[in-house]
């Protein structure tokens, strides 16, 4: 029988190593696993590269992480917040390294990286300074630039619905890197509002089918980023 | 200051680009004077509003207390989904801008320069943060590039410029340029005027601008 259910967030980030390339999926609050991150700041691994759209706000969730001192180097689009002062202190002092990279190049270096293709050419930032370096090639008279796909060992992804499969539907624009980090990472793991059982969710609406997942934890009532904040809270 | 009265306000900018967004197009709008665009749309248009981070049919903000911390906008504010409206993922929703589908983008701009490049990510100083989010992906991909933006910089400096001196977002993207002063297409020559704001005189705008204008027919 397959059973990818875990019992707690604390069991279902355990193995996470020193050095390990972790996908966080979330775009600002949306979507973001705070219930994951912050099981991970209890598991005390360090030196993590991180990917996100963003570096988190306040001192919750992945700015935590990153308060915490655990992430020596982020991969991201935005790592800028009106709220926090984390990331770019860390990144000041040289603790955390940067690898800015354009949104949408972000993202289909994921998709490319969950699906088997090690690098391909984009158009995306052809004569700026995120082109510099790149190999560049000309296609029917345009130029593109060679970026390559994105593998992690561990994603951690927010869902509204998921079964002992590993079968996942998002909530809204939730939903963002969510599918495609799932399809990166040799260990995806999914925090879902709930674990329903095999066969309740339509295969039609399945969005992530549970072949990219290897674990699933209920965590029924999952905060929102806003409302820590607003609350004043700052993990641990 | 007094300056600052001639021409048009944020809102006429915003006024005078929707009147060029068409009807049945999928566009997608900057974060700040583009975003207000959407209030300006004339009657009888329908418009499918994209935004990156994963839905098309984007809608107004939610009433006071009805918003979703999971539906929101690429600036991360609470918005709405229209009827008809569809979530999806990342790699999807630059596919989308990536590959050509979406009609119109507006942007703000740092510097515009004659040969079309666009600035609007970086001022590069040494101390800030860099951080640059979609713009990248959405000049390369959109079918037209619209950019609104103050002539001038609050210190008077010209962003209409000969070349930009501010770190590139893309390499001949933008297509039209609607100012507080003007709307000036690119063109192959540089910047064509298409229309100067009410009270603005053709010496008046190229004074403020760092580059040649091409006058108005």
């Amino acid at each position: 029988m397959i059973n990818k259910q875990v019992a707690s967030v604390a069991e279902a980030v355990a193995d996470v190593f020193d050095g390990a390339t972790v996908m966080i999926g979330g775009f600002g609050e949306a979507g973001s696993p705070i219930e994951l991150i912050h099981a991970l700041i209890d598991q005390g691994a360090t030196d993590l590269t991180v990917v996100n759209n963003n570096t988190g706000s306040g001192e919750v969730g992945l700015a935590a992480l990153i308060k915490a001192g655990r992430v020596s180097k982020m991969i991201c689009s935005y790592p800028r917040s009106t709220n926090s002062t984390v990331f770019p202190d860390k990144y000041r002092s040289g603790h955390t390294a940067l690898e800015l990279v354009p949104q949408g190049t972000l993202a289909e270096r994921i998709r490319a990286g969950g699906a088997g293709i090690p690098a391909f050419y984009t158009p995306t930032a052809v004569g700026t300074p995120l082109g510099e370096g790149l190999e560049r090639r000309t296609f029917d008279g345009r130029d593109y630039l060679l970026v390559h796909g994105l593998t992690a060992d561990f994603a951690f992804i927010r869902a509204r619905a998921a079964d002992r499969h590993g079968n996942v539907v998002y909530s809204k624009t939730a939903r963002n890197y969510g599918p495609v980090m799932a399809m990166a990472a040799r260990t995806t793991i999914v925090q879902a509002t709930a674990v329903v059982d095999v066969g309740e969710l339509d295969p039609e609406i399945i969005v992530t089918p549970g072949i990219f997942v290897q674990r699933v934890v209920e965590v029924a009532d999952p905060a929102h980023e806003s409302e820590l904040i607003a609350a004043g809270v700052s993990y641990p | 200051m007094s300056e600052r009265h001639v021409g048009l306000t944020r809102d006429e900018m915003a006024q005078r680009c929707a009147l060029d967004i068409p009807d049945g197009a999928y566009v997608n709008l900057g974060i700040g004077i583009p975003e207000r665009v959407a209030a300006f749309l004339p009657a009888g248009r329908e418009v499918i509003y994209h935004t990156e981070n994963g839905l098309l049919g984007m809608g107004p903000p939610p009433r006071p207390g009805a918003g979703d911390p999971e539906l929101i906008n690429a600036g991360k504010q609470q918005v709405t989904a229209n009827p008809g409206a569809a979530y999806f993922h990342h790699a999807d929703s630059f596919a989308m801008i990536r590959g050509g589908h979406l009609d119109v983008c507006v942007l703000g701009a740092l510097q515009v320069a004659q040969s079309g490049d666009l600035a609007n990510w970086s001022t590069g100083a040494p101390d800030a943060i860099p951080a640059v989010g979609g713009a990248m992906d959405l000049v390369a991909g959109v079918k037209t590039v619209y950019v609104i933006t103050q002539h001038t910089t609050r210190d008077g400096e010209a962003k209409l410029v000969e070349s930009c001196t501010y770190p590139l977002t893309g390499l001949g993207v933008v297509d039209r340029i609607y100012t507080d002063l003007a709307v000036i297409d690119v063109v192959d020559g540089g910047f064509q005027v298409v229309e100067l704001s009410p009270g603005v005189s053709f010496a008046y705008a190229q004074e403020r601008t760092a580059a040649e204008l091409i006058p108005h027919e």
